[in-house]
């Protein structure tokens, strides 16, 4: 049998998000002697995956789904995941992802776990880790239906490259118009800047910066690292950065390698947040700052000396390592 | 027009996170329950709704009597009615099941639910709703508007947003820009002591098996202690992100 994947693509080209779904799906494969199938819509070049461990690519070309939406992408990995025979499908924890695969779970009657971070601890019974309460706990959860669906979370798997081609196939599933109810009028997109659910690298600023105008020597460290920024609740509520750039328990996850805090003291609801990133660097003059405790390395100074000048010898770190 | 707004009950933002009976159970001793963050900002449009358009606002949870509080809450900011359903909430399509039945025997035009609960997070109530009443669906909404039949929502994605148009019946996962964090209200004592008066209707449980448990849960492994590097020895903080950490 087969577990199949769904392979997330922007402009045509596979989200790197498809290559870690893929390397989870060839280590849970190698588990229960299934082979691994990816759905991937709209994407012209699909010959990486092999690298992943994908056998088969099942490539979708329908204008109509030239732009995202939740049901009727649902119903083509639905329509996949039943020519395949799938027992199991994993999807990513993207925006988009996240819309589809609820309306996914009650059409192929499976039960769904989001925010998964490790492969099953058991597969009968199927036993998976989650995050759970924001990012303050994890819980296994047992699903018990005979389709299972997976949410991997980003970052908690990485990349496995594995030996192997992918085969390709012609797929078109049958769309319904009744899927296209919802339409979407426009799309507005940052363009040439790293988005907080792509990026490797997150920048953030807090209240400790003193207002707006200093946020320059953010995104100049944000620039060099190749990072996004990001900022703390009080900054956005305040109207210093917009909404979208909130992270915490009730703004955006953040699951990145690299996440630097600068002037944020660290409430609970901000670490709830950003707590599944890799390692954590915080900046922040004053010593009781309760993010340090979170945090893997920390400079006790003053933000408007530090960020400076950790620009400056980074860019020096740059230019002799590239 | 109708509208109904789900309610998760939840831990506090602040919480310490514990658990009970060997890491089976969430341990709610000495933890505040509130509107889930999620939720509230939904509740709080659906009161704009009200106001502006004339709306009937429903509040509606899944859960046992302890959740009661929270609905009289809701009430108390302005909600007109109330209904618990009667059971735990095991798992997303056991609680999107119950609420489809409270949707289908409502006859409502708009449902608004959080986009996820802060507690399990997992995200997949508003859509599992959607798909079993086979209203149209909009998560991660940020703005909504509705004209008659006709709705008009931006949903956040990763790295922008989208517009969206739509019409009624309409199920919205909403989040904090449905109204920003100023206009969340705090119930005043006409509105508490109207909660009181207000309907609070208790349905008993649609019968059906939850699709997935849990099992058990963990607490992150304790951090190391934080390495501090003094503000004259960035290069330090260079080679330790480069070298040890490996994430530059």
């Amino acid at each position: 049998m087969s577990i199949l994947i769904y392979t997330e693509s922007e402009e045509g080209k596979l989200k790197k998000t498809a290559f870690e779904i893929a390397s989870y799906a060839r280590a849970l494969a190698g588990q229960t002697g299934d082979t691994v199938t990816a759905v991937a819509v709209n994407v012209d070049n699909t010959s990486e995956l092999g690298n992943y461990g994908v056998d088969k690519v099942l490539k979708v070309s329908d204008e109509k789904l030239s732009r995202f939406n939740a049901r009727a992408y649902a119903d083509v990995i639905k329509q996949a995941a039943e020519k395949e025979g799938a027992k199991m499908v994993i999807i990513s924890s993207s925006a988009n992802d996240k819309y589809l695969a609820p309306i996914l779970a009650v059409n192929l009657q499976a039960g769904y776990a989001s925010n998964v971070v490790a492969l099953p601890e058991s597969t009968d019974p199927f036993r998976v880790k989650r995050t759970a309460f924001t990012n303050k706990a994890f819980n296994i959860t047992e699903i018990s239906t005979d389709v299972k669906l997976i949410g991997l979370s980003k970052n908690s798997f990485g990349l496995k490259e594995a030996e192997g081609s992918a085969s390709e196939e012609a797929f078109a599933p049958s769309l319904d118009d009744k899927d296209f109810a919802v339409r979407t009028e426009s799309v507005d997109k940052t363009t040439g800047k790293v988005t907080i659910a792509d990026a490797e690298i997150v920048v953030s600023g807090g209240r400790g910066l003193k207002g707006p105008e200093n946020w320059g020597m953010i995104e100049e460290l944000a620039d060099v690292l190749g990072a996004a920024t990001a900022c703390s609740k009080p900054v956005s509520d305040m109207g210093w950065r917009p909404h979208s750039e909130h992270v915490g328990q009730t703004g955006k996850p953040v699951a990145a390698n690299l996440y630097v805090a600068v002037g944020i003291s660290g409430a609970i609801q901000h670490l709830a947040g950003i707590n599944a990133s890799k390692v954590k660097v915080v900046i922040n003059s004053d010593p009781e700052a309760p993010f340090f405790k979170a945090a893997d390395y920390g400079v006790v100074g003053d933000a408007f000396e530090v960020v400076p000048a950790l620009v400056e010898k980074l860019k020096e770190f740059k230019a002799q390592n590239s | 027009m109708k509208i109904l707004v789900c309610i998760s009950h939840v831990p506090d933002t602040t919480s310490k996170i514990n658990f009970a009976d060997g890491d089976t159970r969430f341990d709610t001793n000495g933890v505040q329950f509130v509107i889930n963050p999620n939720d509230e900002f939904g509740l709080t449009r659906a009161m704009w709704f009200k106001e502006k358009q004339g709306a009937a606002v429903t509040v509606v949870n899944i859960g046992g009597p302890e959740t009661e509080p929270t609905l009289r809450k809701a009430l108390a900011i302005g909600a007109d009615e109330a209904i618990r359903v009667n059971a735990q909430p095991t798992d997303g399509f056991f609680v999107a099941t119950q609420l489809a039945k409270v949707v289908q025997d409502g006859g409502y035009d708009l449902v608004i639910a959080g986009r996820e609960s802060i507690d399990y997070n997992g995200g997949m109530v508003p859509g599992m709703l959607a798909s079993l009443t086979g209203a149209n669906f909009v998560n991660t909404c940020i703005g909504l508007e509705i004209e008659g039949s006709e709705a008009s929502a931006i949903r956040e994605i990763d790295g922008g947003k989208e517009t969206v148009k739509c019409s009624l019946p309409l199920i919205i996962g909403g989040q904090k820009g449905l109204v920003e964090e100023s206009d969340l209200r705090i119930p005043n004592m006409r509105g508490i002591m109207m909660a009181r008066q207000k309907k609070l209707t208790v349905l008993e449980p649609e019968d059906l098996q939850s699709r997935t448990s849990v099992v058990k849960f963990e607490k992150p492994a304790p951090k190391g202690e934080v390495k501090l590097v003094s503000p004259d020895n960035l290069d330090e903080l260079i080679r330790m992100l480069h070298n040890e950490a490996k994430v530059i």
